[in-house]
């Protein structure tokens, strides 16, 4: 892989809730319930890199992706925005580094303002960020935001309602207010799961040429590890709160070690017939976030969990050049 | 005689703007344990589709024409009481979000057991004990039978909910969009689930969902919907392999193949098409990229492709360079 | 360029008049509303009589007839220019109490929901307490600390029914800050002023309107009710008033239907005129309830 500069450094983050419980839990409770929902989490995303995060509700996908962005506070260790720490107390770092990471949510209908027309929701980050001091400059940047973002003619819809737009165009706008402070880093959480299937494409085509145009790098959340093989670079499978395997897209698919990525990929669906695909369903669900298990955390699902896999939580081993597994298993197997 | 048998169904609903043509002449049939997928993208008519057969379509809705024939029986003619006979001891339905379709105050074996003494003479005690069954045989541990809601996660509901619908011994049953809202895991386990019973109980079932790509290991039969009509029906093999419609092949190829090339599918031009006022012709010319002149004037009729396999276009299998 | 923006704010404004006027209930509502309104403003200029002149002692008590359109009362005044006198009053009254109490209620509940923790908590407390107290003895007290001027009613009015409106947007400020729109505006840089003002006020608005024409039509009752008890200005001609007058001098059990019939009408009609409106716009613009 090209020596490319590092947009954003992730160093061992965690992120931990307190669950707020009854009040009596709290008076006579001993412990208190905490989720872990980021438990220790190291990555490096590249410029002009789309690195995808995959995972099942749970994982802690979403909740990294927000910490990153500090839109979720962090209880420890730190992320790097082009090197330098990024300092969340600092209310005018905090507002830079804002400007140049963006994110992109879940639910098109939902992420816009209803009372607002999209002219106002595109151009309100420059507002917000005192930049392009005329009406006219910004009316400007907004058009250009939009077009690029594959709504042209943009006057159609400068002064619409969200409500009288599309899912996908909606999401088309969303994507336009995100681009339009010309970030360096982009968060895209789940951004066409909520889309019909034939709009996918077209958002994900755009989020494509939104890399390669302007040299962005995104970290792309999803829970379907077919789109993330289609979109990235690199796929990194979360699971209750840690990366679990990480390499090139390619290889993931091709060449998995991890047996929760490995089950993953056997119960992907694909589009053609099979009958009694050997696929590896696995039992149960994503155990309690408040009560990890001990070891590695994915023991109570795993049908090769051993001895030491109830005791010692996995380091990641490499399996090849950027590909690396947190697996007692695939360790061996090297 | 077949289990279920739609001829040319109407439904249409009456709002202010103007009347949505939501299911505009639809034909289907499905046999005793054949399971059917019902697809199509948000809009199509596939729930409402879903709705008619049950008789639970909203107020500004109604069914136009058409029969409706379960069991050689005509529901579309039926009265209100019935249908009601009907409803659940032969057709169930799972609802689109059935997981929050459960009342989060009352114990969910109370309301399988509800469900079960509503449509058949039995008592709450019996209807319990059924409730244990049922949960036992969607892999639900039967004593759970007392917990709320609240305490179940979002696969458990989702069984719970397809034990309701198995309550009354249904021979056939609608899921609309079943797995939607759940995890890649959990939409596997459920799919399992359905195909496990329909083997086992011998039922019908009409699988309708937007997600094509899982339809490939679960279902028998196949029909694409698009904007109130069905484009394409026929076996599994015919809508994957060999697809005579240009929506199908595009729809088809809109789902990421890890066995195939690593290339972004080919977008869908153009937006749904409005229901009030579809456009004339065929109702996918707007989009489509084969369009010549009659497409734009003139309804394609159904053309047999083979024993079973219908498509509805008037060049077919343009996309397949026949 | 900004034609286009003009040509579809019109539409918009016609697509809004147009469902308004499908509403029966609206359009029942706005007609009796406007009738008042213009009498209420127009009318007292061509009053026959003033209001407040007594009649000769021969005068009282007249039933409808020759110059007295509506009768007398039971001090020879004009009923009719009475009534119209006094449907400027409680118009009037009953508008500016609902800027006192909307304006509170809006700006606590709004604040009261985006802060939360110990603001919210405050807050709420204050409001439960304004909630709780019993309307009228609260009302007589006030009333009897400040004194029965005309703007004495509208403060006290004003000051006793913002709490159920602090209550309700309060609940909407709390819905609307978990949204992913107003958390993507907070990713963007925005700060708690900008939110509020910008996103937070626009989204409870259509709740904070029909919630305003409702109470105009409580504070309307309440002028009403005061006067009638005999708490409201007595140097000006309400409809309560002409009631409190009408009671006083038993026009009811003497059957002086001219006396207290009129007035007690135009309080329901305007009242329910309110109300419809009310009802039309919740249905209007809460697309959940709008019959399809």
């Amino acid at each position: 892989m090209e020596n490319k500069n590092k947009i954003i450094s992730v160093k061992d983050l965690k992120v931990q809730f307190q669950i707020k419980q009854s009040f009596l839990h709290e008076l006579f409770a001993k412990k208190q319930k905490i989720v872990k929902a980021v438990d220790g989490i190291s990555l490096d995303i590249h410029q002009g890199e789309i690195v995808s995060l995959v995972g099942e509700s749970g994982s802690g996908k979403t909740t990294l992706g927000k910490a990153i962005l500090n839109l979720t506070p962090i209880t420890s260790g730190e992320v790097l925005f082009k090197g330098k720490k990024v300092e969340h107390t600092n209310k005018r770092e905090l507002k830079r580094f804002r400007q140049k990471a963006q994110m992109i949510f879940q639910d098109p209908y939902q992420s816009l303002d209803p009372k607002s027309m999209i002219i106002d929701t595109v151009a309100e980050p420059l507002e917000v960020n005192n930049l392009l001091k005329t009406a006219a400059e910004r009316k400007e940047k907004t058009v250009k935001a939009l077009e690029g973002s594959g709504l042209a003619p943009a006057e159609n819809y400068l002064y619409r309602y969200p409500y009288e737009l599309s899912g996908g165009q909606r999401q088309r706008v969303a994507i336009a207010g995100s681009i339009i402070l010309d970030p360096d880093f982009i968060v895209a959480d789940e951004p066409v799961s909520m889309l019909d299937v034939s709009v996918r494409t077209g958002i994900l085509k755009l989020l494509l040429e939104l890399k390669n145009a302007r040299n962005l790098a995104f970290l792309f959340i999803t829970h379907d590890l077919s789109l993330s093989w289609l979109i990235s670079d690199r796929i990194a499978i979360m699971y209750l709160g840690k990366i679990v395997e990480i390499g090139p897209a390619d290889e993931i698919i091709k060449n998995c070690r991890h047996p929760y990525t490995r089950a993953l990929l056997s119960i992907m669906p694909i589009p053609e017939v099979h009958r009694n695909r050997n696929r590896q369903v696995l039992k149960g669900e994503i155990p309690d976030p408040t009560e990890i298990p001990r070891g590695c955390r994915f023991n109570t699902r795993c049908e090769f969990a051993h001895d030491r896999c109830y005791n010692e939580e996995p380091q990641f081993t490499a399996i090849s050049d950027n590909h690396d597994v947190a697996c007692h298993l695939a360790a061996k197997e090297q | 005689m077949e289990l279920l048998q739609i001829n040319n169904l109407k439904t249409y609903f009456e709002i202010s703007a103007g009347t949505v043509k939501a299911v505009d002449d639809v034909s289907l049939t499905l046999n005793y344990g054949e399971s059917l997928g019902l697809v199509g993208e948000s809009g199509c008519g596939k729930t409402t589709t879903a709705l008619s057969i049950n008789n639970l379509l909203p107020d500004e809705g109604r069914i136009v024409s058409g029969e409706i024939l379960l069991e050689g029986k005509n529901l579309v003619e039926m009265s209100d009481r019935e249908i009601k006979k009907i409803r659940w001891n032969d057709v169930s339905m799972i609802f689109q979000g059935a997981m929050n379709a459960l009342n989060p105050v009352m114990k969910i074996g109370d309301q399988i057991a509800e469900t079960i003494v509503l449509h058949q003479k039995s008592s709450f005690r019996e209807a319990l004990k059924k409730a244990e069954e049922l949960f036992a045989l969607v892999d639900l541990e039967p004593k759970r039978i007392s917990n709320y809601p609240h305490e179940f996660s979002g696969g458990m509901k989702q069984r719970a909910m397809i034990a309701m619908a198995l309550a009354c011994n249904p021979k056939l049953v609608i899921g609309d969009e079943p797995t939607t809202a759940l995890d890649v895991m959990v939409q596997a386990q459920i799919l399992n689930l359905l195909y496990r019973l329909r083997q086992e109980l011998n039922m019908g079932l009409i699988l309708i969902t937007h997600d094509l790509s899982i339809l490939g290991e679960t279902c028998d039969k196949i029909a694409v919907m698009y904007a109130g009509k069905i484009v394409e029906s026929g076996d599994v093999e015919d809508i994957f392999n060999r697809n005579k419609h240009p929506y199908t092949h595009k729809l088809l190829s809109s789902f990421p193949n890890i066995h195939r090339e690593r290339i972004m599918p080919e977008a869908i031009e153009g937006i749904p098409p409005d229901l009030i006022n579809p456009p004339p012709g065929c109702r996918f010319h707007p989009r489509c990229p084969y369009c010549i002149e009659i497409c734009r004037s003139e309804e394609p009729a159904m053309t047999m492709e083979s024993k079973g396999h219908y498509y509805a276009c008037h060049l077919g299998g343009v996309h397949n360079g026949k | 360029m900004n034609t286009i923006k003009q040509e579809m704010r019109k539409k918009r404004v016609e697509a809004f008049y147009q469902s308004f006027r499908s509403n029966r209930m609206g359009m029942i509502g706005a007609v009796i509303l406007i009738f008042f309104i213009v009498i209420s403003i127009f009318g007292p200029l061509f009053f026959p009589f003033n209001p407040l002149e007594f009649g000769e002692p021969g005068n009282v008590l007249r039933p409808p007839g020759g110059s007295h359109l509506l009768g007398t009362d039971n001090l020879g005044r004009d009923i009719f220019s009475n009534l119209l006198a006094g449907g400027r009053v409680s118009l009037m009254v009953g508008l500016l109490a609902t800027v006192i109490s909307m304006f509170l209620g809006t700006s606590i509940g709004v604040v009261s929901g985006f802060a939360g923790s110990k603001t919210d908590m405050i807050l709420m407390r204050i409001t439960d307490f304004f909630l709780v107290l019993p309307w009228l003895p609260l009302v007589l007290v006030l009333a009897a600390i400040l004194g029965t001027s005309i703007w004495n009613i509208i403060l006290v009015i004003g000051l006793t029914s913002w709490a159920g409106t602090a209550r309700v947007v309060r609940s909407q400020t709390l819905s609307l800050k978990e949204r992913p729109f107003i958390e993507r505006i907070r990713s963007i840089g925005a700060d708690d002023k900008t939110i509020i003002i910008r996103h937070i006020l626009p989204n409870v608005f259509p709740l904070v309107f029909a919630n305003t024409i409702l109470i105009t039509a409580v504070a309307i009752l309440s002028e009403t009710t005061l006067s009638f008890l005999g708490l409201g200005d007595t140097t000006r001609s309400s409809w309560g008033m002409m009631l409190h007058y009408a009671f006083q001098s038993g026009a009811a059990s003497s059957g002086a239907y001219w006396f207290f019939l009129p007035p007690g009408i135009c309080v329901v009609l305007v009242v329910l005129a309110f109300t419809f409106l009310g009802y039309a716009f919740d249905e209007m613009l809460n697309p959940k309830l709008k019959r399809r």
